[in-house]
This record gives structure tokens, C-alpha cells and sequence, in this order.
């Protein structure tokens, strides 16, 4: 029966869990390597390790929490996801910004 | 209800119903704890320039010492897959087993964080020293106390399921825990990131 396998899909399989385990390990250990070795300007390590975070965080999203767009519940799930996912974005984007103009505004020198 | 019952698709089966809806309102919960989770987040990313004259992240940060309780909480993320791939086949020994493997490795990340953080205050480097260490402190903390929550809720559901057997009850509480644990892994990837490797950048 087709729902029954949808089912075990949304669910994780050995596979899936060992898929995602195996790719988090390398989006794990590329950061820290980037960071650790000192071999990159750190220009280019912080661009590195915050798009490896969002690569490592959408890999977590399908392989371990099953997020999908197969049926009404997986849409469900996976919109009020990037609808929070926005939210943060403003919460903590703005917050950043607007602290910091504060603090420029103040003369204080931002390093 | 009716509403959100033809929005899942739902029409019939009022007992499977009753444990997806649950799931489904815990992951409207979890999307709430992101919102706190980014709070705390904001406030870190505005304060830890504030030292105060003390140490900054560069000064107290030790990355292999994180990177083990990274591997920590990631193998413990798989090790629940596990649990529940032995929850959908009926394996109440399975189920078991995985979650007890799952709950050493969460017992050991969090006895790494309270070691962490008992060096930072015995050298004098507390949470009450600058604006940097008490976003710190606060940001990092309440991912342990989560973390921790999870572990109770992890023996609760040992007990649970060695009483009760692997019933419909016990499995959508496991897909909570399961949700509520992947997600703090997820919130870890964010910590390690902005607070531990930007931090020693």
C-alpha cells in the first residue's frame, strides 16, 4: 500500500539516518578545520562556516526531523518552519542592526 | 479542528488522527522555543563585543574540546533514529537499548558543558563578569537546560515503554521527544557556530 511506504519514508530509514549522520560529520568537521588549521583569512572562514551551518542545518531538516512537501501534514510542518525561520531572520537580523547603528550613533568605535 | 482536519487530509481514522495532531501541535511548540532560542541568540550576537575589560571568546574557547561535544550530541541525534526506526518495527527491546545508548551520550554532552562551565567560574570568569559572558552563559545555558529537559523526558519514556509496552501513546510521545531532540541539534549547529568558531575567528 503506497500510504504505508509514505509512511516509512516520513519516518527515517538505517539508510536515511546514516546518509545524514555521515554528511553531518563533514559539514561538522569542515568548519572546524576552516577555524583550527589558520589557514584561511578570517574573511573567508567566517563566510565558510555560517553557509556550512545553514547546509548542516537543512541536511538535519530532511535526515533527521523528515521535513517534506509529499503530503498536506509534511507541507504543514515544513511552511510554519520557514514561516518562523523568517521571523528569526527579522528577530535577530534587525536586533543586530539596529544595535549596532545605535552604537555608531554613540561614537563608539565598532571593531 | 474541522479546518485543520481537511487541511492534514484527514478524514476517518480518529485514533491515528489524535497522535499526528499531537505531533503536530509539539512541532508548533518546538517552531515557538526557535523564537526563544533566537532571543537569545540576538542578544549574544549584540553583547559579546562587551567584555568589560575581560576575556573575550578567543580567551576561553577550546575548539577540540567542543568538536567532542559536538560528536557527542550528533551521534546521540542518530542513536534516537535508531529508537525510532526499533519503535515503527516493534522492538521494544530495541527501543530500549537505543534510547539508553542515546541518553549516555546526552548525559555526557551535558557533563562536558557543566565541566566547561565550572573551569570558566572557578578562573573567575563568570556569568556576572561582563556583558559578553552573561549572553554566554544565558545562550549556551539554555540549550543545556533543554538538553537536560530532554533527558528526563528520555527516562520517563524508558519507564513508560518497559510498564506499558510499545502502545500508540507511547509511540507519538517518542516522535515528540525525537523532534524535540533532532531540534537541539539543530539549535547546537547555531551554537557552535556564531558562539565557539566566530568566536575564536
Amino acid at each position: 500500500m503506497s500510504h504505508a511506504h509514505e509512511h516509512a519514508a516520513d519516518h527515517g530509514s538505517v539508510k536515511s539516518y546514516l546518509v545524514g549522520f555521515a554528511l553531518s560529520v563533514v559539514l561538522t568537521a569542515i568548519p572546524f578545520w576552516m577555524v583550527m588549521s589558520g589557514n584561511f583569512t578570517r574573511q573567508a572562514a567566517t563566510v565558510g562556516i555560517f553557509v556550512l551551518a545553514v547546509v548542516q542545518i537543512l541536511v538535519h531538516l530532511k535526515y533527521f526531523l523528515h521535513l517534506h512537501l509529499r503530503d498536506a501534514q509534511g507541507k504543514l510542518n515544513t511552511f510554519s518552519f520557514i514561516f518562523t525561520a523568517m521571523i528569526i531572520v527579522m528577530l535577530v537580523g534587525l536586533s543586530v542592526w539596529i544595535i549596532t547603528s545605535a552604537d555608531v550613533l554613540m561614537m563608539r568605535a565598532v571593531e | 479542528m474541522t479546518s485543520l482536519n481537511q487541511a492534514l487530509g484527514h478524514d476517518g481514522h480518529a485514533h491515528h488522527d489524535s497522535g499526528e495532531q499531537k505531533v503536530l501541535g509539539f512541532w508548533f511548540y518546538l517552531m515557538t522555543d526557535c523564537i526563544l532560542f533566537a532571543t537569545a541568540f540576538a542578544s549574544y550576537a549584540v553583547l559579546y563585543r562587551n567584555t568589560a575589560g575581560g576575556v573575550s571568546g578567543k580567551d576561553i574557547f577550546e575548539l577540540p574540546y567542543v568538536l567532542l561535544e559536538t560528536a557527542a550530541l550528533l551521534l546521540s541525534s542518530i542513536t534516537y533514529g535508531f529508537a525510532m526506526i526499533a519503535g515503527h518495527q516493534g522492538h521494544k527491546r530495541g527501543v530500549l537499548a537505543w534510547l539508553a545508548v542515546t541518553f549516555l551520550f546526552g548525559a555526557a554532552f551535558i557533563g562536558m558543558e557543566v565541566n566547561e562551565f565550572h573551569h570558566l567560574i572557578a578562573e573567575g570568569n563568570g556569568p556576572n563578569v561582563s556583558a559578553f559572558l552573561s549572553s554566554f552563559f544565558g545562550l549556551v545555558g539554555l540549550h543545556g537546560l533543554h538538553v537536560t529537559a530532554g533527558l528526563l523526558w528520555m527516562a520517563v519514556m524508558m519507564f513508560e515503554v518497559i510498564k506499558t509496552g510499545l502502545t500508540g501513546r507511547a509511540l507519538t510521545r517518542l516522535n515528540c521527544l525525537s523532534l524535540f531532540w533532532h531540534f537541539l541539534d539543530i539549535v547546537w549547529i547555531c551554537v557552535f557556530t556564531v558562539v565557539y568558531l566566530k568566536g575564536v575567528l
